[in-house]
C-alpha cells in the first residue's frame, strides 16, 4: 500500500470551492412552479376551515392546495414511512405530506401554494388564512408521560412502545443486590436543531410523455427515497430517477423521507410542470426532524473496589409528533452502548417511546450512540467520586479485555466487538493532555482561592459504525439490509470507473475511493473516477449515514478490485502464455515468477478485455466486476477525549481551553479526511454541551428557531484540538477499517461536562444540564452557596 | 428568509435621503449597511414599503478632527473606527468597542450611524457613546441640529430622531488619557452583549449599561455612587439599580443583575488602573 494512509487533499474541493458544484438549488429549469409552504403555528389544533381565496388571486399563483384536497386528489398511495418499528404493537400515527383536519406540531404544512417565482410562492402562502382550534399542547417527555392531554386527540395514551433489553433480569437484581456502591443519575438530552450549511431542497421534473420522474434532493439517501417515493405514491419504481447532486452537509437530517418531497414528486407529475422547493432557515427548525430529545436515567452497581457489576438503563425518549423513517429505532442504536468500553457482568435496558406535539425526531449526528456515551461517561465520573479514584482509575478498572487489546469480544449488551485496546489509547491521551500538570494546576488555583477554575473531563467512548450486518438489522425489525453496491471497471483507455452505492454529502468519498482503488490496482489515484448519488448511474446502493460509508462501501470497492484483479490474471496469463499462479501481481502489473521481462500492465490486459480479440475460451470481455458486501459485524472504533475548561465563578461562563483527542478507527485511508471528520464532530459534541438546544414553551412553539438564538458555535469558541490516533484494526473486514463520521460527536459533550462538573466539584455540584450555558453554571453555583444541591 | 415586497431607492446624496423620506413618509425606511434592518425584513418584522439606501454615501465617510472631539461620518464602517488612528489615541474606547461588534463581516458592512440610530439596548456602540458623553448630528427638512447622547434613546428601538431626519455625523469628546474599560459578557464571539458595560473614567467617571433595559442606557445609580465618593465594590453593588433587564434564554433578571455587577467593577477597575 502507498497511497492509503498518507494525507491528501480532496479532489471534490477546486469544484465545491469555486461554484462548479451545483446543489439542488442552484438547478433552474424552464417551466419551473415553487412551492410556498402554509405552515401551522400551532403545536396541537383542529383546523376548522382554510380560505385560499386571496392566495388563488395573487399575482403569479398556479395553484393552492389545502390538505383535505391534496388527499382527494389521490396523490398518494400510503402515508410517509417509518422503515423501523421496533415493536409488533408500536403505534403509528398516519402521516401525510399535509395535515387534513388536526396538526400535531407548529410547522406542520396545511396548505401549499404553487407559484412562478419563489418569492411570489411565500407571499402567497401569507394570505391564505387557517381557521386554528387550539388544542392542549403536549410540549415535553414529562408532558407527555403524564398523559393529561394527548398529543393526538384520537390516541388515549402518548406512549408509542416499550422496547426492552435485559439478557439476565435475575443477574442483573443480583448485581445491585450485592453490590458495594451504587449511583443513580438522571441526564436529559436535549432536542438537537442540525444546521446543515445547505438547508434541504427538492426539485421534481416530470415527463409527461413518458411518465418518468426525476427527482432531485439535498439528501443523504437517494437510493432509499427511491423505494419509499414508488412505495408512497404509487408511481412506479422503474420510472424513478432520484438524484443527489453536491449535499452541502446532512448529519442525518438528509436521511428521511419529507412532506416536500412527496409533494414535489406528485404534484409535479399532477400538473406536467417541475416542482421545486428550497428550505429557508425560518423554516429548517420546524421542517426538518431533529435530533436527541431523551430523558435517560442510568444506575451502575459496583464493589468496594468500583468494578462494575451492573447497569440499569431506562430511556424516555421523544418521537415528536410522528414515526418519521427510523424515528423510533434511534434510541435503541444507543441501547447497546450503555456499557461503553467496560466488562459489565449483568445489564439491562428499556426504552418508552412518546409522541409529543413537537417536530418529528430523528437520526443526528451519532444517532443514539452520543446519548449512551454520554450517560455511561458520566455516570463513570459520578461512579468515580463514590469509590474515592480519580475518572482515569475508574475506567482503567474496568475496561474490556483488562485494557489490553483483544479481538471479537462478546459484550453484556448482546454484541460482539470486532477489536479494542483501551489502555494505551487512554495513556496517549493523558500523555498529550499533560494530565498530572493539569491535576497540578487545578489544585494550585483551588489552593490560591481563584475564582477562574480549571476541569478537566475525560470521556473514553465506544461506538457502532458499518452499518450494517443485514441479518442483524432483520433482528432489530428495521425495514432493509446494510449491505453496499460497488463496481468497478477499467475504461478502454486505462482509466478507471468506479460505481458506488454509497451517497456523499461532503465527506469526500471521491478521494478515499479513488485511493482505494490506487493501492489495489496500482493506478494513479487521479486516473480514478467515482460515479454516485445517481440512481440511473447508480441503481444499486444503501446510502450514506451512520459511518457506514467506508467499513461497508469502500470494503464492497476494495472486494471489486480482487475481483478485477482476478480476472485480469486470467487474462494476462492467457496471453503471457503462462499459469496463472505463477503469475504475481505488483504496482499495476503482472509478471511471471522469476521471468522479469515476462510483464504486462494491468492497463494493456484492461484494453486486450476491452478489444476481445483474444480472451481465453468462454470469458467474457471487458474488465468490471461487481460486489456487493454485507458485513459479517459491526466495526467499532473507540477514543479517548479530554476536555479542559476555565470556569469563572462569578459569571458562570465556560472557556474551554485544550482539547485532545486520541481516536481509533482501525485502518485510515486519508488522515486528511479522518481529521476533518474528527474536528467537526468534537465541535458538534461540544455544541451541545455548551451551545446548542431547542427551547419550547409549554404551548409547543420553539423558542430559539433561528440562527439569532439557537447558537451555534463558530471556530472563535473551540480551541485548536489537538489529535492523535491509535490503530487497532477492525476484524470486520479485510480493510481493516471502522469508520470516522460520528466519533468526535460521541466522545465529546461527555468529556465536555465532565470538565465542568470537575471544575465545580469543591462546591458539590456533581451534574449540569446541557447546555451548560453561563447562567446554568451560574445558578448552580449559587445553589450551592446557599447550601441546596445543585 | 423571504422579505416582503419592497421599493428600492438608492439616495446620491444626504438631501436626496431626505427628500425620499419626506415623500414616501412612514412608508419610507433608511437603509446604510443593513445589518440590523435586512435580517427584520428577512423575518417580516419588519415591513417597509420603500427602502431607502444611504450604503453609498462616500462624503458621510470620514473620521475627522474637530478641534475637542473627533467628529465621525454616520455612514463609517465599523471596521474602519476599528482601525483608525486617530480614534485609537483620542477615544481609544470607541475604537476598541467597534472592534467588538459582531464578526468582520459584520464589522465590514455596519455603520455607526446605522447602529446608533437603530438603538437596539444589546448594541455596543450607544453604550460607548453614551459613557463617552458623545453626541449626534442629525439633519432633516427643518436644517441641522445635535441630540446629545443622554436625550437620544427614547424607547425599545426609538430614538429622537425624527421620522423625516437622519444621523450624518456621531461626535465623541476626545478623552487621550482618561481611563477606559468596555465589558462584553456574550457567549459567542460574534453575538450580541448579554450584558456590556463601557466606563470612561475622566477626572469624573462615567459608566454605561448594555442589554439591561428597552434602551442602551447610563448605569445612573453607579454614576451617581461614584460621584458621591463610593468606592468600587460599593459602586458595583448598585449596577443594576434603576434598570429593567431583559428576560431571554441567556438569562434572567437575577442574572442579568449579577452580570452588571460583576462587569461594572470589571470596568471601574480596569478604567482605574486597577
Amino acid at each position: 500500500m502507498t497511497v492509503m494512509g498518507t494525507p491528501r487533499l480532496r479532489k471534490e474541493d477546486p469544484k465545491l470551492l469555486t461554484g462548479e458544484g451545483k446543489y439542488v438549488d442552484d438547478l433552474q429549469v424552464p417551466g419551473q412552479l415553487w412551492m410556498g409552504m402554509v405552515r401551522s403555528p400551532m403545536a396541537h389544533a383542529r383546523i376548522n376551515g382554510i380560505d385560499t381565496s386571496a392566495a388563488e388571486a395573487a399575482d403569479g399563483v398556479h395553484a393552492v392546495y389545502t390538505g383535505a384536497q391534496l388527499n382527494d386528489m389521490g396523490l398518494w398511495a400510503a402515508p410517509l414511512p417509518c422503515a423501523w418499528p421496533v415493536t409488533p404493537d408500536m403505534v403509528n400515527p398516519p402521516h401525510y405530506p399535509a395535515a387534513t383536519d388536526e396538526v400535531h406540531h407548529v410547522g406542520e404544512i396545511v396548505a401549499v401554494v404553487l407559484a412562478d417565482s419563489r418569492y411570489g410562492a411565500a407571499d402567497a402562502a401569507e394570505l391564505v388564512d387557517v381557521d386554528y382550534e387550539p388544542l392542549p399542547a403536549v410540549a415535553s417527555i414529562e408532558a407527555a408521560r403524564d398523559g393529561s392531554a394527548t398529543a393526538h386527540s384520537d390516541l388515549e395514551s402518548n406512549k408509542a412502545y416499550h422496547w426492552p433489553l435485559i439478557p439476565d433480569p435475575d443477574a442483573l437484581e443480583a448485581a445491585f443486590a450485592n453490590a458495594t456502591h451504587t449511583v443513580k443519575a438522571e441526564f436529559v438530552q436535549q432536542r438537537l436543531i442540525p444546521s446543515a450549511m445547505e438547508p434541504r431542497g427538492v426539485l421534481a421534473i416530470p415527463s409527461p410523455a413518458g411518465g418518468d420522474l426525476t427527482l432531485y434532493s439535498a439528501t443523504q439517501v437517494p437510493h432509499i427515497l427511491k423505494v419509499m417515493i414508488a412505495a408512497t405514491t404509487g408511481l412506479p419504481e422503474g420510472k424513478l430517477r432520484i438524484v443527489a447532486p453536491a449535499v452541502g452537509g446532512g448529519f442525518g437530517a438528509k436521511l428521511n423521507i419529507n412532506p416536500d418531497e412527496i409533494l414535489a414528486a406528485t404534484l409535479a407529475n399532477k400538473l406536467s410542470r417541475p416542482v421545486r422547493w428550497t428550505e429557508s432557515r425560518s423554516e429548517a427548525a420546524f421542517s426538518t426532524h431533529q435530533g436527541r430529545g431523551q430523558i435517560q436515567t442510568i444506575e451502575l452497581a459496583a464493589d468496594a473496589d468500583g468494578k462494575l457489576l451492573g447497569c440499569r438503563v431506562h430511556l424516555d425518549a421523544d418521537m415528536g409528533a410522528y414515526m418519521m423513517l427510523i424515528t423510533p429505532g434511534v434510541p435503541l442504536l444507543g441501547s447497546f452502548l450503555y456499557t461503553g468500553v467496560y466488562a459489565v457482568p449483568a445489564f439491562g435496558f428499556t426504552c418508552d417511546g412518546y409522541f409529543t406535539n413537537l417536530t418529528p425526531t430523528d437520526a443526528y449526528r451519532g444517532a443514539g450512540r452520543p446519548e449512551a456515551s454520554y450517560a455511561i461517561e458520566r455516570a463513570m465520573d459520578l461512579l468515580a467520586g463514590e469509590v474515592g479514584v480519580g475518572p482515569d482509575e475508574i475506567r482503567r478498572r474496568n475496561y474490556l479485555g483488562g485494557g489490553e487489546h483483544f479481538e471479537n469480544l462478546e459484550t453484556p449488551a448482546t454484541l460482539v466487538f470486532d477489536s479494542g485496546n483501551y489502555g494505551p489509547n487512554l495513556d496517549a491521551a493523558l500523555e498529550m493532555a499533560g494530565y498530572a500538570d493539569l491535576r497540578a494546576e487545578q489544585q494550585a488555583r483551588r489552593d490560591a482561592g481563584s475564582s477562574t477554575q480549571l476541569g478537566i473531563g475525560l470521556c473514553t467512548y465506544v461506538e457502532i459504525c458499518g452499518l450494517a450486518p443485514s441479518r442483524a438489522l432483520g433482528g432489530l425489525n428495521y425495514g432493509a439490509g446494510g449491505w453496499e453496491h460497488a463496481v468497478v471497471r477499467f475504461l478502454p483507455t486505462g482509466k478507471v470507473e468506479v460505481v458506488s452505492g454509497s451517497t456523499p454529502h461532503g465527506q469526500g468519498h471521491e478521494t478515499s475511493w479513488s485511493m482505494i482503488v490506487a493501492d489495489k490496482l496500482g493506478v494513479d489515484p487521479d486516473d480514478v473516477t467515482v460515479l454516485h448519488s445517481d440512481t440511473a448511474i447508480s441503481p444499486l446502493g444503501l446510502d450514506t449515514y451512520g459511518s457506514r460509508s467506508l467499513a461497508v462501501g469502500g470494503v464492497a470497492i476494495a472486494m471489486a478490485c480482487d475481483k478485477v484483479i482476478d480476472k485480469a490474471k486470467e487474462i494476462a496469463a492467457h496471453q503471457l502464455e503462462a499459469n496463472p499462479d505463477d503469475l504475481e501481481f505488483d504496482a499495476g502489473s503482472f509478471t511471471v515468477k522469476g521471468s522479469p521481462d515476462k510483464t504486462m500492465p494491468i492497463q494493456s490486459v484492461a484494453f486486450g478485455a476491452f478489444t476481445a480479440h483474444d480472451l481465453p475460451d468462454d470469458m467474457e470481455p471487458n474488465l468490471q466486476e461487481q460486489v456487493t458486501f454485507d458485513p459479517p459485524n459491526f466495526a467499532f472504533p473507540f477514543g479517548t477525549h479530554v476536555a479542559v475548561v476555565e470556569v469563572d465563578e462569578e459569571t458562570g461562563r465556560v472557556d474551554l481551553i485544550d482539547y485532545i483527542a486520541i481516536d481509533d478507527c482501525g485502518n485510515q485511508v486519508n488522515p486528511l479526511i479522518v481529521e476533518g471528520q474528527v474536528h467537526g464532530g468534537i465541535v458538534q459534541g461540544v455544541a451541545q454541551a455548551l451551545w446548542e438546544g431547542a427551547a419550547y414553551d409549554e404551548d409547543g412553539n420553539c423558542k430559539n428557531p433561528s440562527f439569532l438564538d439557537y447558537l451555534v458555535p463558530s471556530p472563535t469558541e473551540v480551541p485548536s484540538m489537538k489529535l492523535g490516533f491509535t490503530t487497532t484494526p477492525s476484524t470486520s473486514n479485510p480493510l481493516g477499517v471502522k469508520g470516522v463520521g460520528e466519533a468526535g460527536t460521541i466522545g465529546s459533550a461527555a468529556a465536555v461536562i465532565n470538565a465542568v462538573c470537575d471544575a465545580l466539584s469543591p462546591h458539590g455540584i456533581k451534574d449540569l444540564p446541557m447546555p451548560a450555558t453561563p447562567a446554568v453554571v451560574w445558578k448552580a453555583i449559587q445553589s450551592s452557596k446557599n447550601g441546596g444541591q445543585s | 428568509m423571504i422579505p416582503a415586497t419592497f421599493d428600492y431607492v438608492e439616495a446620491e446624496s444626504a438631501d436626496a435621503a431626505l427628500a425620499a423620506l419626506a415623500q414616501h413618509g412612514d412608508e419610507a425606511k433608511l437603509m446604510a449597511g443593513g445589518h440590523s434592518l435586512i435580517p427584520l425584513m428577512r423575518f417580516r418584522l419588519a415591513t417597509p414599503g420603500v427602502i431607502v439606501d444611504i450604503g453609498r454615501l462616500s462624503d458621510l465617510s470620514y473620521i475627522n478632527d474637530g478641534g475637542d472631539h473627533i467628529a465621525i461620518g454616520a455612514l463609517t464602517r465599523h471596521m474602519a473606527v476599528e482601525t483608525s488612528d486617530l480614534l485609537t489615541t483620542e477615544v481609544p474606547l470607541l475604537a476598541h468597542v467597534a472592534s467588538q461588534v459582531g464578526d468582520p463581516s459584520v464589522r465590514h458592512r455596519g455603520t455607526i450611524g446605522g447602529s446608533i440610530a437603530h438603538g437596539d439596548p444589546a448594541s455596543d456602540l450607544p453604550a460607548a457613546l453614551l459613557a463617552l458623553q458623545g453626541s449626534v448630528v442629525v439633519k432633516g427638512p427643518g436644517g441641522e441640529r445635535v441630540i446629545p447622547a443622554g436625550e437620544l434613546f427614547t424607547g425599545f428601538l426609538e430614538t429622537a430622531v425624527g421620522p423625516d431626519e437622519m444621523i450624518t455625523e456621531v461626535r465623541v469628546p476626545k478623552v487621550p488619557g482618561a481611563g477606559w474599560s468596555y465589558q462584553k459578557f456574550n457567549r459567542r464571539a460574534q453575538d450580541w452583549a448579554i450584558v456590556g458595560c463601557a466606563a470612561v473614567a475622566n477626572g469624573s467617571t462615567t459608566v454605561s449599561l448594555v442589554n439591561m433595559g428597552p434602551t442602551p442606557i447610563l448605569a445612573s445609580a453607579v454614576n451617581d455612587a461614584l460621584a458621591s465618593g463610593a468606592d468600587v465594590d460599593a459602586a458595583s453593588a448598585v449596577a443594576a439599580q434603576g434598570t429593567e433587564p431583559p428576560e431571554d434564554l441567556n438569562g434572567d433578571v437575577e442574572y442579568r443583575t449579577a452580570l452588571a455587577q460583576v462587569l461594572v467593577k470589571r470596568a471601574l477597575t480596569e478604567a482605574s488602573g486597577g
